[in-house]
């Protein structure tokens, strides 16, 4: 057997250049398959991470994912507030731990800006309950304090002590809120989250800057200027979500029917594990698409495979002839052929495989930064697992292909090829 | 004398064709060297293919020193054919990619008994030495990939290869076609010298008769065989 060995190695050595061709093309469908696989499942992480610790998100009646679109991932906007004393009434509840607003509707250079209280800091969670974290600066603590999301200071290139102002409504033709400049005290870390797009600023701000508007346009004649505000009531009128925390998970659905048949005004609370299985229903399509996707590039490349070995062996048809006709017997020949086949295969996926993880670990940061795409370098999945199993396994079925030719032709020729 | 191969009542055609050999009788005698002649396309290949073995008969029988090939599973076909049968091509007989001395020494990786058989000389790398030495190739071509060689110095690590671990029968399907006439003699020269030299039975198949005076036995086979016209 270790004759037959050296002679496969001295085969291959001779045959090296098609051979190598035949492993880059087995490690690029890895590569393709791994990376669109590896991409399919992040996506998803990263949109189900979006919100976590949160036990119910409270909103004027909707539907539930278009709560969710707005509230958590600033698309769209509502189509109505709730009022303060419905928050303030919601936090009373006996079951309930915490309650943070949300106010939406402005924006800043295309970044949705989200008024909040201070506690949003201290209760939002996302992926595995993870905190928000401040890169740099604190939280916003003075009315005109704003707290941006990574992305927001990345691509704006702002740092702590920026002064920006706020443009009203969300659109391309937006007013500016000229006369009351915010400045940036902090900036929150990396989430791979909408977090990451986010301005933050306080509740009261936000009513601050909207006194003297009215109608989605700055009152004339009407100026509250800034050295005024003291004296005014800052506190909002009505907001458009909440998050809510409860004491006690297990009461989340009578919360939620509570909610529901508040007799204020009519609103919902939907739980965000729910409602974001919900909404992957409906975008989830996509991933079946890149799922099809990979099937698709794998059938390709194996078939590319088949036809290379085939193509191969007319080349070796007199190489096996001559060792047929040296007293190599047809399991030998066989063997070579299936021993060949098994080693391009598992030096093509384990090629593949490394150039996925190195591309993952350089590309990261530039997907990160201009698809929002979080891509960690982690240990194969079970998922993966399979997929690289079922590659070497077709890939080695497909070299056993031309292994079955060999063997009919080898009969058929008897021991002179017909070339 | 003893019969190293003997065919009998052999019939045999490819599958979905008609039949294309049909031998009454031909006997091999040990180290007997047989020319056997016939136009392209006469099934002199096919007939080689079937004393090697590689081929099984439809009705007769091939026997080799005294083994029908028919009675044996494919496996031992193919331990019986290295065991006892040398082989050389028209041409390309070498792996290009092994040296001169490791394509004479295959024979002996793939057979103990032929392993054996050329370890009587010492061991089967000096076998293989003496067998090229013989074939006049010089000590500076042993190490070379096989590659590098000529065809005519190709067919005659071929010969080497066949000879090695002394296999009771050694056949020759038109060696010299891709010689050129002083090439082909000389090939001739050393392929007879050590098949003497080594008590070998040897069938060698050509088109060209002229070669025919330095054999023992001559023999025409569209004479022996009862199919005529072409199966090709």
């Amino acid at each position: 057997m270790t004759a037959l060995f050296s002679i496969a190695w001295r085969s291959a050595w001779n045959r090296r250049f098609t051979l190598v061709l035949t492993v880059l093309s087995i490690a690029l469908s890895t590569l393709l398959l791994l990376g669109v696989e590896r991409i399919r499942t992040q996506l998803r992480e990263s949109f189900s991470s979006a919100v976590s610790g949160t036990d119910l998100i409270v909103g004027a009646r909707t539907g539930s994912t278009q709560l969710l679109l707005y509230s958590v991932f600033r698309i769209g906007s509502a189509t109505n507030n709730i009022a303060w004393q419905s928050v303030q009434a919601l936090s009373a509840h006996e079951g309930v731990d915490w309650v943070v607003p949300l106010s939406l509707g402005d924006s800043h250079r295309g970044f949705a800006v989200l008024a909040t209280t201070p506690a949003y800091f201290r209760h939002f969670h996302y992926g595995d309950h993870q905190a928000l974290v401040l890169r740099e600066g604190r939280p916003f603590d003075a009315l005109f304090d704003a707290v941006l999301g990574a992305d927001v200071a990345e691509r704006l290139g702002y740092r702590v002590g920026q002064r920006i102002t706020l443009a009203h409504g969300t659109g391309e033709l937006v007013t500016e809120h000229t006369d009351k400049p915010f400045t940036v005290v902090g900036i929150l870390a990396r989430t791979g989250t909408p977090v990451d797009r986010t301005v933050h600023i306080g509740l009261q701000a936000m009513e601050a800057i909207h006194l003297d508007w009215r109608g989605g346009a700055p009152m004339p004649g009407l100026r509250v200027p800034v050295a005024k505000l003291g004296e005014m009531d800052l506190t909002p009128k009505n907001v458009t979500a909440a998050l809510v925390g409860l004491k006690n998970r297990a009461a989340v659905f009578g919360v939620q029917r509570w909610v529901s048949t508040y007799g204020g005004e009519p609103l919902m609370a939907v739980l965000p594990g729910v409602a974001l299985d919900e909404l992957w229903d409906v975008i989830g399509v996509g991933e079946n698409a890149l799922l099809l996707m990979s099937a698709l590039v794998a059938l390709v490349s194996l078939a590319g495979l088949v036809a290379v070995v085939l193509a191969g062996l007319d080349q070796r048809r007199r190489e096996l002839a001559v060792l047929r006709a040296a007293g190599a017997m047809l399991r030998h020949v066989l063997a070579l052929l299936a021993l060949e086949g098994a080693l391009v295969t598992l030096a093509g996926v384990v090629l593949g495989a490394a150039a996925t993880a190195v591309g993952i670990a350089l590309l990261s940061p530039w997907l990160q930064a201009h698809f929002g795409l979080a891509l960690a370098l982690s240990a194969p999945t079970a998922n993966e697992g399979l997929l690289v199993a079922a590659l070497m396994l077709a890939g080695w079925a497909a070299s056993l292909l031309p292994a079955l030719r060999a063997y009919r032709l080898s009969l058929a020729d008897g021991l002179s090829p017909r070339l | 004398m003893n019969t190293v191969l003997a065919i009998e009542a052999l019939r045999f055609g490819w599958p979905g064709a008609a039949p294309c050999i049909d031998i009454e009788r031909l006997h091999v005698a040990a180290g007997e060297t047989l020319f056997l002649h016939g136009p392209s396309g006469c099934g002199k290949s096919t007939l080689l293919s079937l004393m090697a073995g590689v081929l099984v008969a439809d009705g007769g029988r091939v026997m080799l020193l005294g083994h029908d090939w028919a009675a044996l599973s494919g496996a031992a076909r193919d331990r019986c054919r290295v065991a006892h049968v040398g082989y050389i091509f028209q041409q390309f007989n070498l792996l290009p990619y092994l040296s001169v001395l490791d394509n004479v020494l295959l024979p002996c990786r793939f057979s103990p008994r032929r392993r054996a058989q050329a370890a009587q000389e010492g061991s089967a790398r000096a076998q293989a030495e003496v067998l090229l030495d013989g074939m006049g190739l010089a000590p500076a071509l042993w190490r070379r990939p096989a590659m590098k060689l000529s065809v005519g110095q190709q067919q005659r690590v071929a010969a080497a290869r066949a000879l090695i671990g002394r296999p009771e029968l050694v056949i020759a399907d038109e060696p010299t076609s891709a010689l050129d006439e002083a090439h082909r003699d000389a090939f001739l020269d050393v392929l007879l010298a050590a098949c003497a030299a080594h008590r070998s039975a040897l069938v060698f198949v050509s088109h060209d008769r002229r070669l025919a005076t330095r054999f023992g036995r001559e023999l025409s086979l569209p004479d022996i065989n009862r199919v005529q016209g072409d199966p090709a």
